[in-house]
C-alpha cells in the first residue's frame, strides 16, 4: 500500500510547519489518528513545534471532525488545526 | 417540509436588508424574523484588524448541519447564514444568521442554535492585527463557547 494523502495545516499549525498542505505517503504502521500525530512530530522541528501538545489539535478525516483514537482508515484528506474561533 | 438553509462563506461583505428582504420578499406568512451579526471588534483600539482563515468546503458543510438541525428542530421558513473570510477592520461585519417563521420563539432558537455550533464546529480561525505593529497572536477558542451549545442538549 502506497496510496498518497493530502494533508492540510490551518492557523498556528500552518505557520509552525510552514506550508498549508502536502501530499504525503504515510507510513504502513499508523492506525489512528494518534499514531500519525505522533509520527509527524518526529519528521522536523517545524511539526515538533505545531504538535508539542498534540491533545488540543483537532483532526478532520475527509472534513470530518474525528476523536484522537479514531483509526484513520483510507482517508484521502486529512486536515489538523486549533480549536475553531470563527463567529 | 423543513426550510432549505442558504449557505454562504465568501470575502465580500453583505447587505443584512437585502438579506431579510430576500427571505420576506412576497410572503405573508412569515410573522418574525430573528438576526445575528457578528461584527469585528477593536479591543480598546489595540487591533487594526482580524484575518479570518477557513478550511473551504468543510466550513459550508459544517454551518450547512448546524442549520439543518435548526430548520428540523423548529418551524422555521427561513434560514441564511454568510460568514465572512480574510482581512476584516473593527466594525465591520464578520457573521450574519437570519431565521425566519410564524413565531418569535422559533426564529429567536433557531439563530442562535446555529450561531452557538458554528462558533465550536465550523473551521474559521482569527489572527489579530495589531495597530502597534508587533505580531498579532490567534485568538483563543473560549470554554464559554464549548458551554454555550450544551444548552440545546435534547
Amino acid at each position: 500500500m502506497s496510496a498518497t494523502t493530502k494533508l492540510m495545516y490551518f492557523s498556528w499549525i500552518r505557520e509552525r510547519v510552514g506550508a498549508s498542505e502536502e501530499i504525503l505517503t504515510l507510513p504502513d504502521n499508523l492506525d489512528t489518528v494518534s499514531d500519525l500525530l505522533s509520527w509527524m512530530k518526529t519528521r522536523n522541528e517545524g511539526f515538533a513545534a505545531a504538535l508539542e501538545f498534540p491533545d488540543i489539535i483537532r483532526v478532520a478525516l475527509d472534513q470530518e471532525h474525528v476523536e484522537h483514537d479514531a483509526p484513520i482508515g483510507s482517508a484521502k484528506e486529512i486536515a489538523l488545526f486549533p480549536p475553531m474561533t470563527g463567529g | 417540509m423543513a426550510a432549505k438553509p442558504d449557505i454562504r462563506v465568501q470575502a465580500e461583505d453583505f447587505d443584512q436588508a437585502d438579506e431579510i428582504s430576500s427571505l420576506t420578499r412576497g410572503r405573508t406568512d412569515i410573522g418574525a424574523v430573528a438576526t445575528f451579526t457578528g461584527l469585528c471588534r477593536s479591543e480598546g483600539e489595540s487591533l487594526s484588524a482580524l484575518e479570518l482563515e477557513h478550511y473551504p468546503g468543510m466550513a459550508e458543510a459544517k454551518i450547512m448541519q448546524a442549520a439543518q438541525r435548526a430548520c428540523a428542530r423548529w418551524p422555521l421558513d427561513g434560514m441564511t447564514v454568510i460568514h465572512r473570510y480574510g482581512v476584516i477592520q473593527p466594525g465591520e461585519q464578520i457573521v450574519l444568521v437570519i431565521a425566519t417563521s410564524r413565531h418569535r420563539d422559533a426564529a429567536f432558537d433557531g439563530a442562535r442554535y446555529v450561531m452557538d455550533f458554528l462558533k465550536t464546529d465550523a473551521p474559521f480561525w482569527k489572527k489579530e492585527h495589531r495597530t502597534d505593529g508587533q505580531a498579532g497572536d490567534w485568538v483563543d477558542a473560549k470554554e464559554s463557547d464549548e458551554t454555550a451549545k450544551k444548552r440545546w442538549a435534547e
